[in-house]
Formats: C-alpha cells, sequence, structure tokens
C-alpha cells in the first residue's frame, strides 16, 4: 500500500533506497546530508529487508566498499556533499571504467574548497561532465522536490541496472533539508541476482569472473571507450527526462533544474501575470541534457534565461542545445545565496527582454 | 636409502631465476646453456640423484616443476 | 635411471588448478608468484575455489585476477580493504582476500587498511613486502628501509626527512579488530611450507568470525634491488629480516 507522510528531503531518500529494495549503503556524515545515514542507522534497515548498512573512514572508504558491493551485483547506494563528492571521484571513474551499476546521491552545498554548509547548484559540471579521470559519464537526476528524490532513487536503481553505469541523483542542501508531503512506494523485495559479469564465486566449471578497469593494450583500452560511447549515445537516446511549463505560446525561456527550477516557476508566473509570454523547461536529467527540447523550442524564442545557483555551469549545455538558435543568457546565485523569484523576473527583464 | 625421484620442468615458462637450484639438496638442477622462446636459461636435470622432496616446486615462483617420486 | 618414475601414483607436487595456466608477468625470481602458489593451494585445499572471492591492488600485483582461478575484484590503488568490506558484508558467507603490496598497504591504502582491521572485517589480508614501489620502477616506499637506495631515494632513505620505515604489521597487531597477524617469507622452501600453513589457518579462521586475519609476506624485488634473485634473498636475509622479523605477532588464545 502507497503511504503519505512528511518528510526531511534527506530522509525520505534514506527510506526510498530501502524500500527501492537496496542491498547496502555505505557513507560517511558531511552536512547537509547527514541525516541520511542516520535515519538508516536508527531505522535498521538490516531488520526490516537484511540491507546492509556502514559507515565508512571516508568517503574514499565509502565509495570502494561500493565498487566492492557493486561488483557483487548488489543495489548499492552512498551519499555525500560536494567536498565528500569530490572524494569519491576515483572510485566512480574506477565504477564507470569496470562498467558497475551503483547511485550516488550528491546533496550539493556551496564551494569551491570547504565552501559553506548552505544549498548550492556548482558541482554540476563535476556531475556531468565526468568528475573523475578518464571519458566517461554518470547518469545525473535532478529531482526539485522530496517526491522527485523518492522517485528518483529507484529509477536511479533502474538505470544503473540497464546500463551497468553509476547514477548520480543530484539534489542540494534545500532537497535534502526541506520537509514536504510524500508518497512512498511499497517495500520492493531484495532479490538475489547472478549477474555473469558479478563476483558471486566461481561457477563449477567455468573460469573466474574479475571485475576490473584496467587494459594494458591500448587497442583494448580504446575498445572498453568505444563500448562506453555506444552506451553513452544508447542513454541519451532512451533517457531524457524533461518538464515543460507554459511553453506552446511562450516567446522567452526560463530553465533551471532542482530546487533553483520551483524559484524559477514563481517567476515565470509572476512575469505570466505581467504579461510576458514565458515558458519553463526544467531538465530532470541533466545527463543526457534534453537537446532536442530545446533544439525544438529555440526557433519560436526571442531569449532563453538559464537560473542556476552557480555562477554558469548548465548554460554552457543551453548554449550548445540551442546552436545559435536564440540568445542564451545566465543569472545566479551561489557560494550559498538563493535567487528570488523577483531577482530573476528582474534578470529576465533586463538580460533577455530588454537586453 | 633415500627413494628416488624426478621432476618435469615446464621450460617454456621458466624464466631462469635459479631459486630452484639453490633449494635443492643433491644439485640436481642447472640452468641449461639453450634459451627458451622468452629467452630465459631455463631450469634442467645434471643428475639422477633427485630425492622427490620437492623443494625445487616449493620455491618455484612460476609453479613450473612437476615432481614425481617412488612408492 | 632405469626405471620410469614420471606416473599418476607417483605424483607428489604439481600446480594447483586453483592457479590458472597463464604466464605470471613478474619477474623471474620474484616472491609474488610463490605467494599467488601458496595462496592458491590453501584455497584448493581448503575446497573453497567457488566460495572465494579476491581483491587486487594496483603495484605489481595488479593482475593477480590473471592468475587465481577465483572471482576477483581489481580496486583502485590503496583501497582493496573497502572493496573488501564491501563484498564481505554483502556476502558474509564468502571467503574474501585482498592481495596488497607495501604501497598499495601501507601508504595510499593506510586509512582503509586500519579502518577494515580496526572493524575487524573478517577477511584475509595479504599483505607482500619489498620495501620498494616495483611496478613504478623502484620508488621508495613507506617500507624501505633505513639508508636503502631507491630511485627516489637515491643517496639512501635519510630518516630525518623521509621517515622511518613503517611497521605497518606490528601497528594492526594492536588493533582489537585483528584476529591473527603474522610475517612470514617465500624464498626458501622451510619459509614457504610455514607461509602456507599460516596462510591456511588465516582462512580457515574466516569461518569463524572473529576479525581480521593479516598476513605479511617479507619478500624480494630482485630488479629494483638490482641483484639476481639469489643476492636477493640473501640480502632480504640479511637486512630485511633484522628490521621486519618472521614470526607470529599476534595470535589467537587457544581454548
Amino acid at each position: 500500500m502507497k503511504e503519505l507522510r512528511l518528510m526531511k528531503g534527506n530522509e525520505a531518500l534514506a527510506e526510498a533506497a530501502i524500500r527501492a529494495g537496496a542491498d547496502a549503503y555505505f557513507g560517511y556524515p558531511i552536512t547537509p546530508q547527514s541525516e541520511v545515514i542516520e535515519y538508516l542507522m536508527a531505522n535498521r534497515p538490516e531488520d526490516r529487508t537484511g540491507m546492509v548498512v556502514l559507515q565508512a573512514e571516508s568517503e574514499i572508504a565509502a565509495i570502494n566498499m561500493i565498487y566492492g558491493a557493486a561488483g557483487c551485483g548488489k543495489k548499492a547506494i552512498t551519499s555525500s556533499s560536494s567536498p565528500g563528492i569530490s572524494l569519491k571521484q576515483e572510485g566512480l571513474s574506477y565504477i564507470a571504467g569496470a562498467e558497475l551499476p551503483c547511485v550516488v546521491v550528491n546533496v550539493v552545498r556551496g564551494g569551491p574548497g570547504l565552501g559553506t554548509i548552505q544549498p548550492s547548484q556548482s558541482d554540476y559540471f563535476q556531475s556531468v561532465k565526468g568528475g573523475g579521470h578518464g571519458d566517461y559519464k554518470l547518469i545525473v537526476l535532478a529531482p526539485n522536490s522530496v517526491q522527485e528524490i523518492v522517485d528518483f532513487t529507484k529509477l536511479a536503481f533502474e538505470l544503473a541496472f540497464k546500463y551497468r553505469n553509476p547514477v548520480m541523483i543530484q539534489s542540494d542542501g534545500i532537497i535534502g533539508q526541506m520537509m514536504e508531503k510524500v508518497e512512498l512506494y511499497e517495500q520492493m523485495q531484495r532479490t538475489e541476482n547472478d549477474y555473469d559479469w558479478a563476483t558471486t564465486g566461481r561457477k563449477e566449471g567455468k573460469s573466474a569472473t574479475f571485475v576490473t578497469s584496467l587494459q594494458l593494450q591500448a587497442e583494448e583500452q580504446e575498445k572498453v571507450n568505444l563500448k562506453l560511447q555506444a552506451k553513452y549515445r544508447e542513454i541519451e537516446k532512451n533517457e531524457v527526462l524533461f518538464e515543460q511549463h507554459l511553453c506552446d505560446d511562450a516567446e522567452y525561456l526560463l530553465t533551471a533544474f532542482g530546487s533553483c527550477a520551483r524559484i524559477t516557476r514563481k517567476a515565470m508566473e509572476m512575469a505570466r501575470e505581467k504579461g510576458i509570454k514565458v515558458g519553463l523547461l526544467r531538465p530532470q536529467t541533466l545527463y543526457p541534457f534534453p537537446v532536442e527540447a530545446f533544439n525544438k523550442i529555440a526557433p519560436q524564442l526571442k531569449g532563453i534565461l538559464c537560473v542556476e545557483m552557480n555562477a554558469g555551469q548548465m548554460v554552457e549545455d543551453v548554449k550548445l542545445a540551442v546552436n545559435g538558435k536564440t540568445k542564451v543568457e545566465h543569472f545566479g546565485r551561489f557560494g550559498g545565496m538563493i535567487p528570488s523569484p523577483d531577482e530573476i523576473l528582474n534578470a529576465l527583464e533586463q538580460k533577455i527582454i530588454g537586453g | 636409502m633415500a627413494k628416488r625421484g624426478d621432476v618435469v620442468i615446464d621450460i617454456e615458462k621458466c624464466k631462469g631465476c635459479e631459486v630452484c637450484i639453490t633449494a635443492c639438496p643433491n644439485n640436481v638442477l642447472a640452468l641449461a646453456p639453450e634459451v627458451n622462446n622468452k629467452g630465459y636459461h631455463y631450469a634442467v636435470k645434471v643428475n639422477s640423484d633427485c630425492i622427490g622432496c620437492a623443494n625445487c616446486a616449493v620455491v618455484c615462483p612460476d609453479a613450473v616443476i612437476t615432481v614425481y617420486r617412488e612408492k | 635411471m632405469s626405471e620410469n618414475l614420471i606416473k599418476p601414483e607417483n605424483l607428489v607436487y604439481k600446480k594447483t588448478d586453483v592457479l590458472t595456466d597463464r604466464i605470471m608477468h613478474y619477474c623471474p625470481g620474484c616472491g609474488h608468484g610463490t605467494a599467488h602458489r601458496m595462496l592458491a593451494e590453501v584455497i584448493d585445499e581448503l575446497g573453497i575455489q567457488n566460495e572465494t572471492i579476491g581483491v587486487a591492488p594496483v603495484g605489481c600485483s595488479v593482475l593477480a585476477y590473471y592468475y587465481f582461478n577465483v572471482d576477483m575484484q581489481e580496486a583502485a590503488h590503496g583501497r582493496a580493504p573497502a572493496v573488501a568490506t564491501g563484498i564481505k558484508r554483502v556476502f558474509p558467507e564468502k571467503y574474501v582476500f585482498t592481495y596488497q603490496g607495501d604501497g598499495d598497504l601501507a601508504a595510499i591504502g593506510t586509512a582503509e587498511t586500519i579502518h577494515a582491521c580496526n572493524r575487524g572485517e573478517n577477511i584475509l589480508i595479504v599483505f607482500v613486502n619489498n620495501g620498494i614501489y616495483g611496478m613504478t620502477g623502484g620508488q621508495m616506499a613507506p617500507t624501505t628501509l633505513e639508508g636503502m637506495k631507491s630511485s627516489t631515494s637515491p643517496f639512501g632513505r635519510d630518516v630525518k626527512t623521509m621517515g622511518a620505515p613503517l611497521k605497518i604489521t606490528e601497528l594492526i597487531a594492536q588493533l582489537p579488530g585483528t584476529y591473527f597477524v603474522t610475517r612470514q617469507a617465500v624464498h626458501k622452501p622451510a619459509n614457504v611450507r610455514k607461509a602456507k600453513r599460516a596462510l591456511k589457518k588465516a582462512m580457515e579462521y574466516q569461518k569463524l568470525n572473529k576479525g581480521t586475519c593479516f598476513v605479511e609476506i617479507v619478500s624480494n624485488c630482485p630488479s629494483n634491488w638490482k641483484m639476481t634473485p639469489a643476492q636477493s634473498n640473501k640480502w632480504m636475509e640479511e637486512n630485511m629480516f633484522p628490521y621486519y622479523p618472521l614470526g607470529d605477532i599476534k595470535v589467537p588464545e587457544e581454548k
């Protein structure tokens, strides 16, 4: 039976992971996402489903525990916030290279460095463009509500196993900390899978399985890269998610992701009240990016304002997507500051309509 | 009298490190003047004094020696 | 010799099938091959080939998964104990081991090593210590001896600026999470047999869920020590063993 609850984003994520039938969570505390592991420790998923929860000695250890569990074909999830996600980049590159499925949640805070514990979206590049070394991609989901945190947790595991690829849920300090009504799905059973790529113990009469991201021969490594690229093209073809509001007659477009998209939507409504024909396009997958959606709407537009809680990151992908068909500008607050709808409307009027 | 033994050496896998030669109590092994396909002088038996103690095989880093001993 | 002794009933020693037939890439006389074989023989004798999952490190033994015919994962540099933790936690009934060198285990992976041991993960850690970075070409390791030359300590390790060689095994033995900690060698028949007994005990203890078992194998590096294998083994006895004395460091209290 579905269940309604009032929950904090971070706690909803933890509950969603248990209900999605996750086998293991490995993590390390960092503000503003420590509630994830606190909730898991307090709720004893070991007793509920047999899910393993362990506080690692560092984010580095946690992501490598994920590698180990994922390499066994298990549903493994970790979460952290920006500085901790930086520490996980080595592990993520290995996981992508070894083609292991896993879910990583980044409850983004302001940077660079130790930065601030306030919410931010300044890890867009890190999430979408690779983050660690080597040519690889994470599938990146950007929820804008506690409900989407829950729904995307389930989706993230599905995509991770469908493509044997790490999936990142890009939350932020707002989504993680705010409380909202949320509909939880029913408990899914943990499943015993014996994937042929996973180390589950050698099968009698067969050669052993190994999980690795190492190819000493350049020819072999190129083959691995080509295979990964083919997989990414499939992901780009099949898995794009976005939402559009009032785009049909739009002369102007606002675009934003995650929590920022909710504030931007308010700005859109205020603009509509003033008679400005403006729509909103909200990418729900940051990778794969909704290139076609932007490309399609661009010809009808006089301009796009990309609103982000960073100094201008997604705006580069928007520009690439519209490929010069319309003007694209960025408006951002950063370092933990959150834009107000008034500021956004003002920026739309100055940078796009009046600009 | 000690039991008699014999060894079979997989010469293509031998890297000529000589660890077996040092380990043999009866000086049964030596390096061949010839080289294998990898270019290594490989271990060979040079007499029939083998007692099948398996010391050579036990220390061989490349697991190239099989040992037999009479019952 | 008149009678042919080479027949199945006379067989006393052959390579275990838990090692694959691939030619190992290790340099001639390197102890890695022997350490691999001992571990493989233990897995064979315990009949746990299909229940064992190993973790390979970064370093000379990075390709260990080519040689062990058991399921294995290749970890990032130093992270093998964390990877093994992830495996063991989701598969508590499997036998899990890591195989790591000194750079991997005692430098870049010190935190993962100490914390896995401190949690008492029920895994076997095999630590091959040859006092040098082999794969990258002979740089100074955390275990490089005082005064020992390497490509990054070309005038010898100066403990004033480079620190003293790290006896991580003694450190590990202090942790309540470890159950059995021992230091062995594989350069002579008697040592090999002893090392194998230690590995066997360590693997068997995993069934008891009593904590981490840690087997150090002091080994050689003929190529980077720039010696013949025989010279390197002699040098190891004369120089490594006094600083890294062989023997059990922590043994379970027998009932």
